[in-house]
Order: structure tokens, then C-alpha cells, then sequence
């Protein structure tokens, strides 16, 4: 039977996807969650397995085609293992006129139920087998058969695919005034991560109402103990330390303190998140990509500094996963390695406020009724003023301030701060 | 060795355990000059004379009290009620009194009786003659009931229950006096009180019987055989206390349960064994567990079309176990 293979909902607002490289030719054979056809997204690229088992007969969507979610873009021929299974039932021929099976689907008995999670086989695979028990029902020995004639052809256990998302709550973006191109003009296609981006800083901005909070942070010992240390410490613990990792940690503890801030808005109330996931804003050439630290208030510095930077070489490699970008709880990006001094970030549609870091750079200051150069950058805020006002955010803003400041610095053997 | 009949091997058993122990002593309706109806006191008036084998009154509270209060006293009394459709006047006596006797004197006094009753339809018994009064009685803490089915276990048991401390209900079902025959050997043995008997072995379904339904389960299991299907047997001869680890054990490797009794269907004995494979045996079931039982009517009917339709026979117990194996 042939089974047509759709493109799946890859994570929680992804609407299409480029096919990047069929692994499989028409012809193939290919076994269940065995890798078919990788998978390009605005967020990531993914290898997706096969969802049924058998010869790939065609391919409906050559490599470098992008198309929505549910689109068909294989044909596959289902092997019938079940059959072979069913052959070799000779109880079922004997057996006279079973009693009707009632059509609520396939039902599993207590014991095969059992077996199939004691050889971890998943259950839908099981209900997949044709049986020879009363309406086609899978019997113990239909399923004891079957694993004996698994284990006789072992075949390369494989993930499950990601499980579908359920669907983002977004509307759906208004099309937009029809574009003249005039001489000379050039389209460039959006990719799917610029038309991610897209969609989603638009529904940021019609849906939340930005308000915004900057403060100014002495950065001064931070940037002379990095300064006297960074080449040590990288020695000593094997990662960069950077001021991001600084400014997560920061963030985290004034996260706890104000956990209003750790939440998203919904029209039943405002959810205060458990975790703190730390969505870092990191740069590519086609685009910008969140990727999470998930519960950074678990971590210390040196676990920061290690996660920030695995997931920036593996965003810059093409090699995050789905889970790698979802269920941000909040949101910090750094134009300041740019250069930017000042910044008006835009909300993460789902998240209660994101924080800008921008650059460090020296200034004439006044300390002490005497001038002095320090370091100072500036830190600023955009919130939804739905879910709080600008004193919350002013004292979260000054709390990161402090911890920043009150930096007491130390030797290479920091390990958090 | 001898072959013998069931009767036979109970009659076996009374001769020897009246020479081996004086206190043991027999009483019931037409036990003695007559040698009870069915002929399994059949010998013991003469040989051991009206003091220890005697005729009672048609009053079966009667009986069982007389019974108690010998019991009480240092006897070892084996009472029988002639049908167990007259078991229901000494129900009191029983539950009452001989099961509690131990929980109630804090150990102090056990009761040490047997009531030994055919029960279950045989041709023409009818309303009166027929009925199966296991679940009333397997119900009872202090209780144990018994129901063996081998001429071998009938001998044993009823030795066992004669020595046992406490009460005993022996059920001989009356189809099986004089038609199941069996090797019993000559001189005392015991055969314990608790332990079921797998009675034949197989693999696909396992069948749960007594008395005279473990016979045509085993004529059924005959038939299926010839059809491939493998059907184990166990001979649940102890009904209280009940053997649950054989019974698990069988669960376990066939993943399938059929229980068969003669009584009515609703609250039989057989829905305690169901409930139990349910309970314990829950991850090993690959099938609904099964029950084969009489349908619920107030009695096995005289009409000879009537009283076929209520039996479960070896062919409707063959139907079953092939609609079990099918499922």
C-alpha cells in the first residue's frame, strides 16, 4: 500500500520547510525512523525519518523546493512484515468464526502491551501488525513471532520523529499591498528563516505593546578582571569566557526576583514560567536565530559559558535542533558586539520582555566628585506593559545593575560569580 | 496397584481411617444398614457397629450440630448430608458455629468435622437432587471446601480432611461415584489440602475446573487437541484455600483463562477465580478472562431437553475454549 509521507510541523511556528537532500533514492528500501530526506526551517535543519517502513517509490518534491507543512513530498511502499507474521499463524486457520471485533480501532491486550514496552517496540508499530486473533487483533504470539523475526533482521534503531507541535496561535500575517518592481529593482526571495523573522517581529509588534527602560552599568571591574584573566580561565576550564555568560547569570538572578518577568501573556491571565530558559540572539548570515540555555538558573558560569558556546557553533554549523530553539522563557541579544549602543529590542511573541546588551566602551564619568574613565555599557529592556509597568522593570533593570556592578572579581578559578 | 472407582476410593478411605483411629466416627441419613445411598459408607455398620456408624433423623441441622458437639468432645466425626440441595437447614450449623469455632474461642477449641455431600445434576435429579453449593460455603473464613475429582485424590483428601484440625465441606459430585475410575493405592496416604493439580499441560489456553466439570473440560481439551490447540487443565480440587500461585503460574504461560463450574453462572465460584487472574495476573492476559458456567435459573430442570440445555458439556466447553483461542 502506498503511503504518502508529508511534510511535518517542525516546531512550533514553522509553516514550511525546504527539502535539502533526499538520502534515500526512488527505489530505496527504507526502514521506520531510518533517516529519509533532510529537512530545511527557518530555525533548523533536520533529518527527517521515515514514517513507515518500506520502498521508497517516488519523490514528489525534488531538493531545493520549499513547500508548507502537509504538503506530500514522497511516496513510499509499505513493507508487510505483518503478513509474513500472519503467515505463520496456524492457530488463525484453525480457529472457527471469532466473535466480531468492534470497530474502535485496534486493541492490545494487557500482555502484549506489556511485551511490546519490555522490547521497547512502540505500540502504534504493534497495532500496525496485521493479527491473527479475533478481527485481525495482535495475539501475544503474533507479537512474539514478530520480535523473533526482528531480532533476526536488527535494523538501526533510530529516534522517533519529533512529535508535532500543536498549532502556534498566530494570525495569520495580512498579505501584503501588491509590489511594483521598477527597472532596475531586484527581488530577493525571502528564505525561510527571513520570512520567520519576519512574521514573527511583525505579530511582536501588532500584538504586544512594547515599553522600554535603559540604564547605564559601570562595567569596570568585570572588564579588567576578563581583560587580566580570559587566556587562564579559557586554559583552565576550556571555554571562552565572554560577558554574555556575565550578563546571563545576572539576568537569571534578577529573573528570580521578579518572576512576573519570566511569563507569558494569555487572555485566561498571565503564566508565570517555572523554568528560566534564556533565549541568546545569535547572529548568522541569512538571519537571526534564538537558541535556548534551558533552565539557566541551574547552571552556574562555567556551565553558561560552556552552553553559549556550544550552541553558537552549532547554530553557525547548521546544527541545532528543534529542541535547541523552542521554549525560550526569556530573551537576550547582544547588539552590542556590533557596535550598538543603545538599542530598542523587539519582544519574543510568547515572552514577557527581552534585554539588549549593548557595547562596553569608556567614558568620562563622575566618581567621587572627580572624574574618572570607566567602563560602562547600557542595558535595555523592552516589555509587554500588558503584563507589567515600568517600575517592575526599572527595579529588575537596577538588579541586574547591581550584580553587575558588585562584581568582586577574583582569579582564573571563577567558577560563578 | 488397583484401578477403582471414585466411590470405591472413598469408601477406601472411611474402612481405613475408622481401624486406624476409634475416635472416628460416621453419621448420617441411611449410612449405616444401608450403606448410604450412592454405597460409599457401604461396610462400616458391620464392621464397626451402631456406635460409630450411625443412621440419624431426616434433620440435617441436626447432623451437622450432633456433629459439632462430637467434634467438641475428642471425636472425629464424617458427616453426610445425602444431597447438598439438603444442605441449607445446618447452613447455620456450619457457618455459624464449625467455621467459627476456632476464631471464636481464641484458639482455644478447633472443630475437627467432615461433611461429606454429593452434589451437581446428574439424569433426572431435578431441582432437588442437583445443586452445586460451593460458592456458599467457599465464602466462609474458617472454612476449607474440597471438590477432588481423581479416585486417587478422593481417597487422599478425604484422609487429610479426616486429620485436618478444622472443618472440612467434601463435595463429591455424584456424576463421578461410579464413573470416573482411577489407580488408588492400597494403604494410607495423604494428599494435602491446598495444593491445585495441573491435570494436562498446554500452551494456548488454560482451563480452570472441579469435580465433574474438570472431566469434560479434560474430554473438551481432547477435542481441541485434534484441532491444534494446545489446552492446559488444572484441577482446582481445593477451593478454599485456593491454590493462586498454580493458577498464576498457568496465566502466565498461556496468557489465557477459561474457568468452568456447573452452578450458576452470577457469584459462582468461577467469578472469584476470574477476579483473581484479573488482579494478579492483569499484564499476563492476552484475552478477556472467560467464564463457562450454568445458566441462572433457580435449578437444573427435570425436562430431559431442558436439563441438556443447562449443562455445560464437553461440547460447549470445546465451543468455548475455541471461541478463547480465537479471540
Amino acid at each position: 500500500m502506498p503511503v504518502e509521507v508529508t511534510l511535518p510541523q517542525l516546531g512550533e511556528s514553522t509553516f514550511e520547510g525546504t527539502i535539502g537532500r533526499w538520502l534515500k533514492k526512488p527505489g530505496d528500501r527504507v526502514e521506520r525512523f531510518e533517516p529519509l530526506v533532510e529537512i530545511i526551517t527557518d530555525k533548523v535543519n533536520v533529518e527527517m525519518p521515515a514514517p513507515v517502513g518500506g520502498v521508497l517509490t517516488q519523490i514528489l518534491v525534488p531538493e531545493g523546493q520549499t513547500v508548507p507543512v502537509g504538503t506530500p513530498i514522497a511516496l513510499v511502499e509499505t513493507a508487510a512484515p505483518a503478513e509474513a507474521v500472519a503467515a505463520g499463524a496456524p492457530a488463525a486457520a484453525a480457529a472457527p468464526a471469532a466473535p466480531p471485533v468492534s470497530q474502535e480501532g485496534p486493541r492490545l491486550s494487557p500482555v502484549v502491551r506489556r511485551l511490546a514496552e519490555e522490547h521497547g517496540i512502540p505500540l502504534e508499530e504493534v497495532a500496525r501488525l496485521r493479527g491473527s486473533g479475533a478481527g485481525g487483533r495482535v495475539t501475544k504470539d503474533d507479537l512474539l513471532r514478530y520480535l523473533q523475526a526482528r531480532q533476526a533482521a536488527p535494523s538501526a534503531a533510530a529516534p522517533p520523529a519529533a512529535a508535532p507541535a500543536p498549532a502556534p496561535a498566530v494570525a495569520p500575517v495580512p498579505p501584503s499591498p501588491a509590489v511594483v518592481l521598477r527597472p532596475g529593482d531586484q527581488l530577493l526571495r525571502l528564505s525561510p528563516l527571513r520570512r520567520s523573522v519576519a512574521q514573527r517581529m511583525a505579530q511582536s509588534k501588532r500584538e504586544i505593546p512594547h515599553a522600554y527602560g535603559v540604564i547605564e552599568v559601570d562595567v569596570t571591574s568585570l572588564v579588567r578582571w576578563r581583560e587580566a584573566y580570559k587566556d587562564q580561565w579559557r586554559a583552565r576550564e576550556g571555554v571562552n569566557i565572554t560577558y554574555t555568560a556575565f550578563f546571563v547569570r545576572a539576568a537569571v538572578e534578577a529573573l528570580k526576583a521578579f518572576p512576573i518577568i519570566n511569563s507569558t501573556w494569555s487572555d485566561e491571565g498571565i503564566i508565570l514560567r517555572r523554568d528560566i530558559n534564556i533565549g541568546i540572539g545569535i547572529a548568522l548570515d541569512e538571519g537571526l536565530v534564538v537558541a535556548v540555555i534551558k533552565q539557566a538558573d541551574q547552571k552556574n558560569l562555567v556551565g553558561i559559558a560552556r552552553e553559549l558556546e556550544d550552541l553558537g557553533r552549532r547554530a553557525r554549523e547548521g546544527k541545532l535542533t528543534l529542541d535547541d530553539v523552542q521554549g525560550g522563557t526569556f530573551t537576550i541579544t547582544n547588539p552590542g558586539v556590533f557596535g550598538s549602543i543603545w538599542s530598542m529590542p523587539i519582544i519574543v511573541p510568547g515572552q514577557a520582555a527581552i534585554l539588549a546588551t549593548d557595547a562596553i566602551v569608556k567614558r568620562p564619568v563622575v566618581r567621587n566628585d572627580a572624574i574618572a574613565i570607566r567602563d560602562i555599557m547600557h542595558l535595555g529592556l523592552a516589555f509587554d506593559h500588558r503584563i507589567f509597568d515600568g517600575a517592575v522593570a526599572d527595579r529588575f533593570l537596577h538588579r541586574i545593575r547591581e550584580k553587575l556592578e558588585g562584581f568582586a572579581g577574583g582569579d582564573a578559578t571563577l567558577t560563578d560569580f | 496397584m488397583a484401578e477403582m472407582r471414585y466411590v470405591d476410593a472413598l469408601n477406601r478411605a472411611h474402612h481405613e481411617e475408622m481401624e486406624r483411629d476409634e475416635r472416628v466416627v460416621v453419621l448420617g441419613e441411611d449410612v449405616g444398614r444401608k450403606g448410604g445411598v450412592f454405597g460409599v459408607t457401604a461396610g462400616l455398620y458391620e464392621k464397626f457397629g451402631e456406635e460409630r456408624v450411625i443412621d440419624s433423623p431426616l434433620a440435617e441441622s441436626s447432623i451437622v450440630g450432633v456433629a459439632i458437639g462430637m467434634a467438641a468432645n475428642g471425636l472425629l466425626p464424617i458427616a453426610e448430608i445425602q444431597f447438598a440441595d439438603f444442605i441449607h437447614p445446618a447452613f447455620d450449623q456450619i457457618v455459624s458455629e464449625a467455621a467459627r469455632m476456632r476464631y471464636r474461642s481464641n484458639n482455644a477449641f478447633g472443630c475437627p468435622l467432615v461433611i461429606r455431600t454429593p452434589y451437581g445434576g446428574s439424569h433426572g435429579t431435578a431441582l432437588y437432587h442437583s445443586q452445586s453449593v460451593e460458592a456458599f460455603y467457599a465464602h466462609v473464613p474458617g472454612l476449607k471446601v474440597v471438590a477432588p475429582y481423581t479416585p486417587y485424590d478422593a481417597k487422599g483428601m478425604l484422609k487429610a480432611a479426616v486429620r485436618d484440625p478444622d472443618p472440612v465441606l467434601f463435595l463429591e459430585h455424584k456424576r463421578m461415584y461410579r464413573l470416573v475410575r482411577g489407580e488408588v493405592p492400597e494403604g494410607d496416604y495423604i494428599v494435602p489440602l491446598g495444593p491445585a493439580a495441573v491435570r494436562r499441560e498446554g500452551r494456548d489456553l488454560s482451563v480452570f475446573a472441579y469435580g465433574w466439570m474438570l472431566h469434560e473440560s479434560l474430554a473438551a481439551a481432547e477435542l481441541l487437541a485434534q484441532e491444534g490447540i494446545d489446552v492446559e487443565v488444572v484441577d482446582l480440587r481445593c477451593l478454599r484455600p485456593l491454590d493462586k500461585e498454580t493458577i498464576l503460574r498457568s496465566v502466565a504461560k498461556t496468557s489465557r483463562a477459561l474457568i468452568v463450574y456447573e452452578d450458576n453462572r452470577f457469584g459462582g465460584f468461577g467469578a472469584e477465580v476470574a477476579a483473581l487472574i484479573a488482579e494478579e495476573a492483569f499484564g499476563s492476559l492476552d484475552a478477556p478472562v472467560m467464564r463457562l458456567a450454568g445458566p441462572d435459573v433457580p435449578g437444573i430442570p427435570y425436562s430431559k431437553p431442558l436439563e441438556e440445555w443447562f449443562y455445560p458439556t464437553r461440547d460447549r466447553i470445546a465451543a468455548a475454549m475455541r471461541r478463547l483461542a480465537a479471540y
